[in-house]
């Protein structure tokens, strides 16, 4: 194990896959001489040079479907989008082509692409840089979506991002990029579509994944010194959904809440809302709970955009609610 | 205000045009008329023709018999452009093609019976029953795709650019990718984006402009601020030239120098090929916007008779062997149909089974109306953790 931060291990595992195939090529705006908006590509230019390492024009929907089809031909391109808010410009390449391409040609011809972005508000960027739509993408059949927490997940959600032969979109998050945590050394490769218990409990179940995994592991470390043991779910792969991870875990708390960073209606909460009564109807003692960012576009003024966004407090004041509901004895 | 609409010509004047102060690649031998083309292979163009001219019309007619479901864009009218464009393509190359892509499948030497099956959406089909008349693939033809999004292929045809560029060095060995569109495409962004990438990073792509015209019903010159098309790629210093699409022959000529370049430079090129449809956008569409004066005009620039009276006056064909040619496309028509007909419906137990190549665990399998777990499914699951 190596501590580092979640910038330093996305850069080690694209240095790490570079030198292990040379298929693997970089794309996007400012990765190369200016080394990345987050600083993530730093020092790849002048190890791979540039055919390895390409910026690009500011076309996002050009180099995305440049991408894609390069990716046909059996490179392996990782996509860098300098923020999920201008993956937008993409969307008809990564919706309608790398999304349809293997099912809609009969399987024939593959993508194997990663398309690696940033979402996440709280840096008051203003509404149009402070979105978090990775719901948008984790809609879409034909894709895989990847939210990873930790520095040891960013390493083993990119390495099998990379090996994957589909379009896989790597959701990062600004708010993530200095964390540290323990890295694995060597291979370390996670498998896409599964969730993961990061913390186990009794007494409720707490869903997060990206930034909010933190907040959640925080206030479940705070409820356990109350005496409520809290299992927190990591979902890490918004699609596929392991939902088998999330019903076991309700089915053995009976409570449940989800810490989402994106907007309330339609949010990935209201995905593991519908799975969990589903899957553990019978085993609720309660309504199951969204924390979610308020539905306005984010405003930059700072407590403005403090009181839009979900934070420990908020999932403290849910939790509490649902164990005071359930007459749950502290 | 100046009307400027005053000085664009109704209708692109056909022939020869380009933006290049020089030949785009020098050396290279006449191109007008059939002169040093061998009469064989006018006689195998025709014959290419003649097959296109049959399977569309013959898939507008299943159309109608309702065999053929969605959208249908035919290549009527557009023959001579499809087999000139073809014909200079070397095996090694890759084809990106728009949803009008019919043709271009059997000039890329696709099977007519799998691409009608396609049509009918059959197992058999080139794309597995799964894309449609708008969506033929062909990887072995590297028919790498009709695509249904306008200009949608532009990006991906210059990614294969660029895949191709990454391999190969420049020379007369380089596969190059070969890009189709229709006029009204080139307004949309992905053509300005691609076009400008294409330049800044020397890919050996050759986009081609099939310009019949219209955009559905919009002319080129209510749509477009340049409407001479070839004109286009000058904001990024790529070269372009207008053919005759009517002229099997020129756009050949055009489509070789503009493929021998992007080999040879690495350079991307622009062709527009002006031709004509003969019928509406796609099979249901009447044309009722069209005058009758133009729809005359089109009837009477028609390929696929003109080159049958051109190869017959030459004496490279009889009528008798150019009636024969028409059976024999008519035949394989037929033959294809028939091939169509009997192909099974796909397989719905393989509904679940392209959405991935790679396989992942939790991968969505449920039927509209399937529950979410199957029974047992969670206790068995639970059970294991």
């Amino acid at each position: 194990m190596t501590i580092m931060t979640y910038r330093q291990a996305l850069h080690d595992t694209l240095a790490e896959e570079m030198r292990r195939d040379d298929s693997v090529v970089l794309i996007g705006e400012e990765i190369g001489h200016f080394e990345g908006s987050y600083k993530i590509t730093a020092g790849l230019l002048a190890e791979f040079g540039p055919t390895r390492v390409r910026d690009t024009p500011i076309a996002e929907e050009g180099f995305v479907g440049a991408a894609i089809g390069a990716a046909m031909l059996g490179m392996r391109p990782v996509v860098e989008l300098m923020t999920i808010n201008f993956s937008l410009l993409a969307i008809d390449q990564i919706v309608n082509h790398a999304a349809k391409i293997h099912a809609m040609f009969g399987g024939q011809v593959s993508v194997p692409i990663v398309i690696r972005t940033p979402g996440g508000g709280g840096q008051q960027l203003g509404a149009s840089h402070s979105q978090n739509i990775e719901v948008y993408y984790a809609h879409i059949p034909g894709l895989k979506v990847v939210a990873p927490a930790t520095p040891a997940d960013a390493k083993g959600l990119l390495t099998a991002a990379i090996h994957d032969d589909d379009p896989v979109l790597v959701v990062e998050n600004l708010g993530l990029y200095n964390a540290k945590g323990d890295v694995p050394d060597g291979d370390h490769e996670l498998t896409i579509g599964t969730a993961a218990v990061v913390k186990p409990g009794t007494d409720i179940t707490i869903v997060a994944y990206s930034r909010a995994l933190t907040v959640a592991l925080e206030v479940a470390r705070e409820l356990e010194q109350d005496g409520v043991s809290a299992e927190v779910v990591d979902l890490r792969s918004l699609r596929p959904l392991d939902r088998h991870t999330v019903v076991a875990s309700v089915r053995k708390t009976s409570r449940a809440v989800v810490l989402e960073d994106d907007w309330l209606s339609y949010g990935i909460g209201a995905e593991i809302a519908a799975t969990i009564q589903e899957g553990a109807f019978d085993y609720l003692d309660a309504p199951v709970r969204r924390v979610a960012a308020a539905e306005v576009p984010v405003p930059y003024a700072k407590p403005l955009e403090t009181a839009s966004l979900p934070d420990a407090t908020a999932l403290r004041k849910v939790v509490g609610e649902i164990l005071d509901a359930t007459a749950f004895s502290r | 205000m100046t009307d400027q609409s005053a000085t664009r010509p109704a209708r692109p004047r056909r022939g020869r045009a380009s933006t290049a102060a020089e030949p785009a690649v020098a050396g290279r031998g006449p191109r007008d008329g059939s002169r040093e083309v061998a009469p064989e292979t006018l006689v195998a163009y025709y014959r290419q023709m003649a097959l296109i001219r049959a399977f569309e019309l013959r898939a507008s007619e299943m159309y109608q018999r309702a065999r053929i479901g969605g959208y249908c864009h035919l290549n009527l009218g557009e023959e001579a452009t499809v087999v000139g464009l073809m014909a200079p393509l070397e095996p090694s190359d890759y084809l990106f093609t728009t949803y009008r892509e019919h043709g271009y499948a059997l000039a890329r030497g696709s099977s007519p019976g799998r691409v009608m099956a396609e049509l009918f959406g059959k197992q058999d089909g080139i794309s597995g029953g799964w894309g449609g008349s708008m969506h033929l693939f062909d990887k072995a033809a590297r028919l790498y795709g009709g695509y249904g999004i306008v200009g949608g292929q532009i990006p991906l045809a210059t990614g294969a650019a660029l895949a191709i560029a990454q391999r190969n060095e420049p020379g007369p060995d380089c596969p190059a990718v070969m890009c189709l569109m229709g006029d009204g495409t080139t307004n949309i962004g992905a053509f300005h984006e691609s076009l400008n990438i294409a330049a800044v990073w020397r890919l050996p792509v050759v986009y081609v402009v099939v310009n019949n015209g219209l955009g559905m019903g919009t002319s080129v010159e209510a749509s477009s601020g340049e409407p001479d098309l070839y004109k286009r790629g000058a904001s990024y210093r790529i070269p372009g030239e207008r053919v005759d699409g009517d002229d099997v022959v020129a756009v050949r000529a055009a489509a070789e120098a503009a493929l021998t370049r992007a080999r040879r430079e690495h350079q991307p090129m622009l062709v527009e090929a002006v031709s004509q449809r003969l019928r509406g956008h796609s099979v249901v569409d009447p044309a009722r916007y069209r005058s009758a004066e133009e729809v005359e005009a089109a009837k009477k620039a028609d390929p696929v008779p003109a080159m049958r009276a051109r190869l017959v006056a030459s004496g490279a064909l009889d009528a008798e062997a150019a009636d024969r040619i028409d059976a024999e496309a008519e035949a394989a028509v037929d033959e294809a149909v028939a091939f169509a007909e009997k192909s099974p419906d796909p397989d719905i137990g393989k509904l679940f089974s392209n959405v991935y190549t790679t396989p992942v665990p939790n991968a969505p399998h449920q039927l509209p109306g399937d529950p979410l777990f199957a029974p047992g499914e969670l206790e068995e699951n639970v059970a294991a953790r």
